[in-house]
């Protein structure tokens, strides 16, 4: 297996500089999500203006893969509306889950196509997600909270 | 010492290649790889004599019985046992020390302590936490020292062990720091107070010769499949004046002696703490590892693990950038390095590795407290055993070097 193939310039230029890193206050859902298998850790926060994701913040541990995709993340849904954020989420899931068999759509994902081939290395799917299931369950609480 | 060569023609899966290079399986304090000797022991055993144990009572199920019963024997000479009924069977270690946690937890109250230690693998942590919940004891453990000792003298300042002191269970060797604990001066003190001592015995009994006598435990917990034996079958070793005063773990078939409706009567151990049907090929399997083991003789094998073990440390602290967990000196010390590199998390450093043919474990390795401890978030480990090479020591080396130099651009590699 092709390292390079996993480790794209796209995630390690991600992981040495995150973007949107470190917790900020003024928030309306933090959650706290676990890997406990290797043990990264990742505390994310979500700041809504009404359906718009005004910021995420967040404050994790852990590989380059959980990093770098937690920080994409951030770029790809910051400024957006809710409902694209879950959308997304759901799109990044079944591309994660497809084995490499979804080739993914650039204008969508702009530098989260560097995750597919993540999704050939089967044990570190679940890096790539942990930053996506915590926005999804944060974004969730916080519109609850809203409504 | 035995030629490490000719000991490997007898593992299969150690001839396999990862791509274009030889497999380099440094994950035995994970999983031990399995000699033909014993596969092939739980093959004949299935093909041939296959019955239930004990309640069968025709010619296939007396020599199942005797089968299963003679890895109990075996088990129990291996180890250093006054009896075969010492031994007691379960799954794996951990359901080993959930036993140890449970029949001695019947009798714990609020007011009593049951001490472990920071270094503990979860499997013996968690169940105490869960016997200290439902008795109202406290639990409480031993630090360490910052070169990943016990910290010995800190226990002895906060009266560690005292008269409340019901239980201490303690690991022999460290599953992530390699340390090995001083378990029959510990048990000593226990001992002292009137304490029992369990001992998580899992990193220890597959590379060193094992006498629980001179240990001084009563309860001792290991695992088959680190030994070279079978996945599915652990062991609990206990004195036998202790078994026989403990209550059972598990409710069912065999463990009973008469069973009413209101209330049943319970067999003697082992059999007490063994309901259902057993692990039997796994016995068996587990009989045969310890006849592989005995042949190499522990002697032997420890003597090929130490001398591996501190080249491996001699090689890895040269490296820049690579920060041992744990004792750096081949000293009370078993085979397991835990390490990081600067820079790059365990999980990267495991993948690069994995893509040249090189097998570690990286991930709190079921010892999250124990990193907290030490200020990782994780590591990296790598572990030999009676089967490795000097040569594989060097492929991790180059290994770690490539990888310190794949993600870290301040040492040469790419930005």
């Amino acid at each position: 297996m092709n390292i390079d193939e996993l480790y794209q310039t796209i995630i390690l230029d991600h992981y040495r500089e995150k973007h949107h890193s470190g917790l900020r206050d003024g928030y309306d859902a933090e959650v706290h999500h676990v890997n406990p298998s290797c043990g990264d850790e990742l505390t994310l926060r979500v700041h809504l203006d009404g359906d718009t994701i005004a910021d995420i913040s967040y404050l994790g541990e852990g590989c380059s893969i959980s990093q770098a995709s937690t920080s994409v993340m951030t770029d790809l849904l910051i400024g957006g509306t809710t409902a694209h954020a879950l959308e997304l989420h759901d799109k990044f899931l079944e591309m994660m889950q497809s084995q490499g068999r979804i080739e993914p759509d650039e204008d969508v994902f702009e530098d989260a196509i560097a995750f597919a081939g993540v999704s050939k290395f089967p044990a570190r799917v679940k890096c790539a997600l942990l930053g996506w299931s915590a926005l999804r369950d944060a974004t969730l609480q916080a519109t609850v909270k809203e409504n | 010492m035995y030629d490490v060569e000719v000991i490997r023609e007898d593992f299969p899966i150690l001839q396999r290649r990862v791509g274009e290079r030889p497999l380099v399986y440094l994950d035995s304090a994970n999983t031990s790889q399995k000699p033909r000797q014993v596969v092939d022991a739980i093959a004949e055993h299935y093909l041939t004599h296959n019955a239930n144990v004990a309640r069968a009572m025709h010619l296939l199920g007396a020599e199942a019985t005797a089968a299963f019963e003679g890895g109990r024997s075996k088990v129990a000479g291996f180890v250093g046992a006054a009896r075969p009924e010492e031994i007691v069977f379960t799954k794996n270690a951990s359901e080993a020390l959930n036993l140890a946690a449970s029949s001695l937890g019947a009798s714990l109250r609020p007011g009593d302590e049951v001490v472990i230690s920071v270094m503990e693998h979860h499997s013996n942590i968690v169940p105490w936490q869960l016997a200290c919940q439902r008795s109202g004891a406290t639990l409480r453990w031993f630090d360490i020292t910052d070169d990943g000792r016990l910290d010995l003298e800190k226990a002895e300042r906060d009266r560690l062990i005292n008269e409340r002191t019901k239980v201490v269970s303690l690991t022999w060797v460290s599953n992530v720091l390699g340390t090995r604990n001083p378990i029959a001066l510990i048990a000593a003190q226990a001992h002292a107070v009137g304490a029992t001592m369990v001992v998580d015995a899992s990193q220890a009994v597959p590379h060193q010769a094992t006498d629980v006598a001179a240990l001084g435990a009563d309860l001792v917990a290991f695992t088959g499949h680190k030994m070279v034996g079978p996945t599915g079958i652990g062991v609990l070793w206990g004195r036998y004046d202790l078994l026989a005063e403990l209550p059972p773990y598990q409710g069912g078939g065999e463990m009973i002696e008469v069973v009413e409706m209101e209330r049943s009567t319970y067999a003697a151990p082992p059999h007490r703490f063994e309901a259902g049907t057993p692990p039997i090929a796994q016995a068996v399997g587990l009989g045969a590892a310890v006849d592989y083991l005995t042949g190499l003789g522990m002697e032997a094998i420890a003597a090929h693990e130490e001398a591996l073990t501190a080249y491996a440390l001699d090689k890895l602290t040269s490296i820049d950038g690579v920060v041992i967990l744990g004792p750096t000196e081949a000293v009370e010390r078993g085979s397991a390095i835990s390490f990081n590199i600067a820079g790059v998390h365990p999980h990267d450093v495991m993948q690069v590795l994995d893509s040249r043919g090189v097998a570690i474990r990286g991930g709190h390795h079921c010892a999250r407290p124990l990193h907290k401890r030490l200020g990782h978030q994780s590591s990296t480990r790598a572990s030999s055993y009676l089967y490795t090479t000097q040569g594989e020591i060097d492929a991790l080396a180059d290994a770690l070097v490539f990888t310190r130099d794949y993600f870290a651009p301040k040492f040469g590699g790419r930005s």
